[in-house]
């Protein structure tokens, strides 16, 4: 099945490809298109993007999410920051340059063409969101602000305070409620997605349950497009909302789609540090904190002494003083692993030395305080609110945290998975981001594959698709909604002695414990043994109480906590297959004498995509190779 | 720290209700609200009794979607502040606190704490948006706003659609959430062509929905966790009479 991976990549030169490719493209014309009915999943910055613009363009689509209103989606949380090459600053931007940095922010591990079309189509999000009213933040003389991030040399982050993410989401949700309100999109808000339905080898449907009625339904589309986000609840504790899951993904994933580079999970250095076992979530403060603010730990262990009382001399500012060209600003995965890095050597500050300082002193100095509020005010709101401290007078303590999740289901260039009919945009796919994401890109991916690639390559599929249309009464779908009534009654039937969340918990410390910033062939073998073991207890153990007929947001839990418990082995065996680090992916086996990341191109140059193989057997691996043909593959260097 | 919790809970939309007791124990200080309800919850459960249903997702205040009036304040003790940020070190050790659902009458429960505020956006659906068709849009610097009136629409668009304004007034009333959106696009010039029928159109679906009218109560932004300002609505209502005369008038 080797041939399965046909990335579909266009010929030509780099800067023409998407221009190519789109001319090539096959188009559905006006009358046909209200016949396609278009199921998407998702309704964050992808899925709400998507189904807003297909909607216009006069598709029939039907849209889910399991929140209460497509407006909760997590992409609402993104604080930061959009990047677009729009080279506003006149600093020496350009598309060339987005791209570059993205790919070797990605650690040389993504796709050229991909990367090239995200940065190309970047400015033209900048201008759809604007012309939707998002407030982005303004000079005075009424042009677009921009601010510096991680991982890039020039200025050309836009924002909307430190609440970027609710108001781009807020501007594709309202322009889905606007297709609502005409008739092209229907909504189904409350109502989860736990299955995928293949019929003749192509993805035409999908069951659900209503989280209210506890209903099982099927639904039939002539495409599925998923846009529901990353799994970084695997690991229990992250940034991201309770509500994240891998279901949708995984179940695609049962079903035939190839599972993607699960091992690359983005660990983001500036987060509020763990407190106790009671804890639900980690708190992230936004990147662009780093702009401002100086990160260091005391020069000699164990100095116990409180932030302020430790004079300049005996402080180190560890990312200026190993990475003077980036600075403070160096990518996320070099913050972070240095982060661990003076904490495992006993220098960190605050409970249990694991935490860093994040030290506004100098910039509100040379700032004033003003100016720093007006920049980050309801990021130091944030703090203090759940730590009690107050930034201004003393640094924040941080430490880094499971963020965002680079791996995802395979996609060729069209977005589309090994699996006809299944598109995956976003967090979900695996497809620009490569080993580490840069900051301010995950909204200009989840925009861009929604608003400006999909509504371009769905044609490609839907033209053959004529005709095809498929009802639910295909034993197809019978079958599907069986098996998925039987899953739920299996578990609300075990009524074990532990709680979900237990489960969780345990599953997610042992995931970070091996798999999450330092990872060993011996800790994955180790995790590797272990997760069996907790998925086994779990099924004779677990105790969900209530029926499936109602609300019951404990089965809601213990249906996606079951899946975690299977995709985690699939994300270590991708870890311990991976012999080499590169970006989020650290293996300690394989480092530079200083400790940096050691990829080996020679063997790993290439995308590991999984296909699931039943239950009993080990799922295969396929190798995508990644041609470099416009950069040149090189030691990333941030120094 | 433990604590008495009196919780409403009712077992579907049409079930009858009633506050019930339960003990929060060995609760750290350092523990949010709702993780203090995870706690008790997941001692409930393995007491084999139901836990309580409550509605919440990004816990970090911004997402919207958790609720709760706590000691009769919507999103409880604290200014401008979700459920998801309230920490127990605000309540004094020993206390007894009382946990009830947003209640409004465009709001039914669905379960215990949770309540459906589908209202919400079907008065987004109505007209609030600006109609951009994916692609057609200009350069973004093509048309530049002034800082003030930028920084002025983002107070507005700053609103998380919870729903706390109408749970803390007493008429049940969405002006608050209404006057946000009307005012954050229609600050903006790009908001201009449909500014007339977004209010006329989001005010009717307001007063279709079931919510009431503002009697100038001032609870909405007593404890909007945005921070959005009751101004905004003086500004709805201008825009809404100006509207509404032009229609009557072309009538």
């Amino acid at each position: 099945m080797n041939g399965a991976l046909d990335s579909k990549i266009p010929s030509g030169p780099l800067e023409k490809k998407w221009e190519k490719h789109k001319a090539e493209s096959k188009l559905v014309n006006p009358a046909n298109k209200r016949k396609f009915d278009v199921i998407v999943v998702g309704s964050g910055l992808a899925g709400a993007s998507a189904a807003a613009t297909l909607g216009e363009l006069g598709y029939y689509i039907k849209c889910f999410c399991f929140q209460d209103s497509p407006r909760r989606a997590h992409s609402i949380a993104a604080q930061g920051g959009i990047n677009a090459a729009k080279n506003y600053q006149n600093d020496g931007d350009s598309v060339y340059r987005l791209f570059y940095d993205t790919i070797k922010g990605g650690d040389f591990r993504s796709r050229e063409a991909n990367v090239y079309r995200l940065a190309e189509v970047s400015a033209l999000i900048i201008d759809q969101c604007v012309a939707q009213g998002v407030p982005f933040a303004r000079e005075y003389g009424g042009l677009l602000a921009n601010r510096s991030f991680g991982g890039a040399q020039v200025s050309r982050t836009f924002y909307a305070r430190g609440q970027t993410g609710q108001q781009l989401l807020l501007g594709a949700y309202q322009a889905l409620s606007k297709q609502i309100a005409a008739g092209s999109v229907k909504m189904f808000p409350r109502t989860e997605m736990l299955d995928l339905v293949i019929v003749d080898g192509h993805a035409k449907g999908i069951v659900v349950r209503d989280l209210i009625s506890g209903e099982i339904s099927s639904h039939a589309g002539d495409a599925v497009i998923l846009g529901t986000g990353g799994y970084g609840n695997v690991f229990y504790l992250s940034t991201n909302a309770r509500g994240c899951n891998v279901t949708a993904t995984y179940r695609a994933y049962k079903r035939g789609a190839f599972f993607a580079n699960p091992c690359y999970t983005q660990i983001h250095p500036t987060c509020i540090p763990v407190s106790g076992s009671y804890q639900s979530k980690l708190t992230l403060m936004s990147e662009s904190l780093r702009n401002d603010g100086r990160v260091w730990v005391p020069l000699k262990k164990g100095d116990t002494r409180s932030p302020q009382q430790i004079p300049e001399g005996d402080r180190d500012y560890y990312l200026e003083r190993k990475y003077p060209s980036y600075g403070n600003l160096a990518p996320r995965d070099i913050a972070s692993r240095s982060a661990k890095g003076a904490c495992d050597e006993g220098r960190g500050g605050g409970p249990g030395g694991l935490g860093v300082y994040l030290d506004f002193a100098d910039a509100i100095k040379r700032l004033g305080e003003k100016t720093i509020r007006e920049r980050y005010g309801n990021l130091f709101d944030m703090y203090h609110n759940i730590t009690g401290d107050d930034a201004y007078h003393t640094p924040m303590r941080i430490y880094p945290a499971v963020h965002y999740t680079m791996g995802g289901l395979w996609v060729d260039y069209n977005l589309m998975s090994n699996v006809p009919g299944l598109h995956v945009l976003g967090e979900a796919n695996f497809s620009d981001h490569g080993a580490n994401r840069l900051g301010a890109s995950a909204l200009m991916q989840g925009l861009a594959d929604g608003y400006f690639v999909i509504p371009y390559t769905l044609g490609n599929y839907l033209a053959t698709q004529m005709g095809k249309k498929v009802s639910v009464d295909r034993p197809e779908f019978k079958a599907t909604e069986e098996e998925v009534r039987t899953r739920v009654k299996g578990l609300l039937s075990i009524k074990g002695k532990r709680t979900v969340t237990s489960f969780h918990r345990e599953l997610g410390l042992l995931v970070w414990e091996k798999c999450g910033m330092a990872r060993s062939k011996e800790g994955l073998e180790e995790a590797l043994q272990k997760i069996p073991a907790l998925r086994q207890e779990f099924w004779q153990n677990v105790n969900v109480l209530g029926d499936g007929q109602e609300l019951n947001q404990s089965l809601e839990f213990a249906g996606r906590v079951a899946d975690f418990l299977e995709f985690a082995e699939l994300m270590c065996l991708d870890a311990l297959e991976r012999n080499e680090s590169c970006g989020g992916h650290f293996r300690v086996e394989y480092q530079t004498a200083d400790g940096e990341a050691l990829r080996n191109d020679d063997e790993f140059c290439h995308v590991s995509a999984w296909e699931y193989n039943g239950s009993r057997k080990p799922p295969v691996m396929y190798k995508e190779p990644l041609l470099f043909e416009n950069v040149r593959l090189a030691q990333r260097s941030y120094k | 720290m433990n604590f008495k919790l009196k919780v409403w809970r009712q077992s579907s939309r049409n079930g009858k209700g009633e506050f019930n007791d339960y003990e929060a124990t060995d609760i750290p200080k350092e523990a949010s609200f709702l993780e203090m309800l995870d706690i008790v919850n997941e001692a409930l459960e393995l007491r084999n009794e139901e836990p309580i249903a409550f509605d919440s997702d990004c816990r970090e205040g911004i997402c919207g979607m958790c609720s709760l009036v706590i000691n009769g304040i919507a999103h409880g003790p604290g200014k401008a502040t979700t459920t998801c940020q309230v920490y127990m070190r605000r309540f004094n050790d020993g206390s007894t606190i009382w946990i009830e659902p947003f209640r409004a009458a465009a709001f039914p429960i669905i379960k215990d704490l949770t309540v459906d505020r589908s209202a919400l956006d079907r008065i987004i659906q109505a007209g609030g948006f600006i109609t951009a068709r994916t692609g057609s849009a200009p350069d973004a610097n093509s048309l530049p706003i002034g800082k003030a009136e930028a920084d002025l629409s983002m107070e507005a668009a700053a609103c998380i659609g919870c729903g706390a304004c109408v749970a803390a007034c007493p008429n049940s009333s969405a002006m608050l959430f209404v006057a946000a959106k009307v005012s954050h696009l229609g600050i903006l010039p790009q908001g201009q062509p449909e500014r007339r029928r977004r209010v006329l159109n989001m005010v009717r679906e307001m007063d279709e929905s079931g919510f009431g009218n503002c009697r100038n109560h001032y609870e909405c932004e007593a404890v909007c966790p945005a921070e959005i300002s009751a101004s905004f609505i003086a500004r709805l209502n201008r825009d809404y009479a100006m509207a509404a005369a032009e229609e009557a008038a072309a009538l």
